[in-house]
């Protein structure tokens, strides 16, 4: 069994003295996990970070084997970001989603796209946190939990679409959701039009939406929560939003 | 299971030793009881007995507090935060670091379910509030585990009167830019600092 494929770094676990079990998520073969022999050297470990996009050669005997990963180096995202705690915390969730989320040897070409998209957002303030939050609803999408944001669960509307219902997932327009407002989930306008972006308290209530239907439908049914970098990314924004105000931005 | 099976078999589990090559050890040890065998013994038994955490920075000793936590010539105004005991070994070889260390015990992994709580960042923060310490050097390593857990540890010590560094990035002593990595070429150019002219 042989294949090559582009993919992204999202975890590495030590084997032994110089090797590392690596999980991938690839553009045709799902999230995979495979050996890889020498990650620990001196020239693999530097580049085999999570969040490095490379080019892998997955081989074993037999299909259910672990296999080993053989790669060429793509782009690395890592070094560019460790000095900048909220991109470092994205890179950190976004990997540990996906980990935690997909389920193994599915192909996901629409994950594995919107990945490479949010890791190049990465390098402007202006646009990753909205990012973000379109990869996991992407990612809810592709685990058959999406949201319906066309129009309204109620009336049918599409105007003044503000909530979504946590037991349906659908959109509720502003006046349908008055009276039970205090029990709906904020839904950030970027959300509606396909390229806005949102502010730093736009991609707050983006992510706090994502991970209330992440968490319900995909962690809980796995007997956990929401990964702890996840938390972490909230819980930074959260505090970003809270020290500047609703500032148009989520710098670092 | 025989004796020798059960030594090979507690020898492989060594880091860096593999079945075959742990053979060869148990063989070398028993055919050398006294030089050899006797003195591993006692210091391994020793050790067992004799060393334990200490309570002040997590380093490994024979003393609580350890060697450097009582070293008086230690600055005590500086604490270096390091992931490992290993990683104290490595900074006292260097002979470089004249203050103080405070072991973590690991780093943030979503991977490995490592959390806050299972590292030693409380007593960091509780050492970074006494008035003696000035300066925090964070020498966590340059992975995205290593900087999420300094940058974690950042926001802990916010409102701690202290200054908060970390090591540079870049090109190692004796490096050449052709064999260099392009993330550690980049964090290099990131870091470069003006050098002085003149005499």
């Amino acid at each position: 069994m042989e294949w090559t494929d582009d993919a992204i770094i999202l975890s590495l676990r030590r084997h032994g003295e110089s090797s590392a079990v690596v999980s991938l998520l690839t553009r045709d073969h799902g999230r995979h996990v495979g050996l890889v022999r020498g990650a620990r050297s001196r020239r693999a470990r530097g580049f085999l970070q999570p969040g490095s996009v490379i080019r892998a050669v997955w081989r074993a005997r037999l299909a259910d084997h672990l296999g080993t990963v053989s790669w060429e180096p793509g782009v690395q995202r890592a070094s560019e970001l460790l000095e900048h705690p909220a991109r470092l915390a994205a890179l950190a969730s976004a990997c540990a989603v996906a980990e935690a989320a997909l389920p193994e040897r599915e192909p996901q070409a629409a994950v594995f796209a919107g990945m490479l998209a949010l890791l190049a957002s990465l390098a402007d303030d202006a646009v990753w946190p909205s990012a973000a939050v379109k990869w996991e609803l992407g990612l809810l999408q592709a685990l058959g939990y999406g949201l319906d944001l066309s129009a309204c669960a109620a009336t049918g509307s599409c105007d003044d679409l503000v909530y979504v219902s946590p037991r349906s997932g659908r959109a509720v327009s502003r006046v349908a959701g008055a009276p039970y407002h205090d029990r709906l989930l904020a839904l950030p306008p970027f959300l509606l039009a396909p390229g806005a972006t949102g502010t730093a308290a736009d991609a707050v209530a983006g992510l706090a939406l994502t991970g209330y239907f992440l968490e319900r439908n995909v962690f809980r049914m796995r007997g956990h929560g929401l990964p702890a970098a996840r938390l972490r990314l909230l819980d930074r924004l959260r505090r970003a939003t809270s020290s500047q105000g609703d500032a148009p931005t989520a710098a670092s | 299971m025989s004796d020798i099976d059960r030594l090979i078999q507690s020898l492989a589990k060594l880091p860096g030793l593999g079945p075959r090559s742990a053979r060869r050890a148990a063989l070398y040890m028993l055919e050398r009881r006294e030089s050899v065998l006797a003195p591993l013994i006692a210091a391994l038994s020793a050790a067992a007995e004799g060393v334990r955490t200490c309570s002040t920075c997590g380093n490994l000793d024979s003393t609580d507090p350890c060697s450097i936590c009582a070293d008086p010539r230690r600055d005590p105004t500086i604490l270096c935060v390091v992931e490992d005991v290993a990683d104290v070994w490595a900074l006292e070889r260097a002979n470089a670091f004249r203050g103080r260390y405070h072991v973590l015990g690991g780093a943030l992994s979503a991977l490995d379910g490592v959390g806050p709580e299972d590292l030693n960042i409380a007593g960091l923060v509780g050492r970074a509030r006494a008035p003696a310490v000035a300066e925090v050097v964070l020498a966590t390593s340059l992975t995205v585990d290593g900087q999420t857990t300094a940058h974690y540890i950042i926001d802990r010590l916010e409102g701690c009167e202290v200054t908060v560094s970390a090591l540079a990035h870049g090109i190692p002593l004796g490096g050449e830019l052709d064999y260099m990595d392009d993330g550690t070429l980049s964090a290099a150019l990131k870091a470069r600092r003006p050098l002085p002219r003149g005499l």
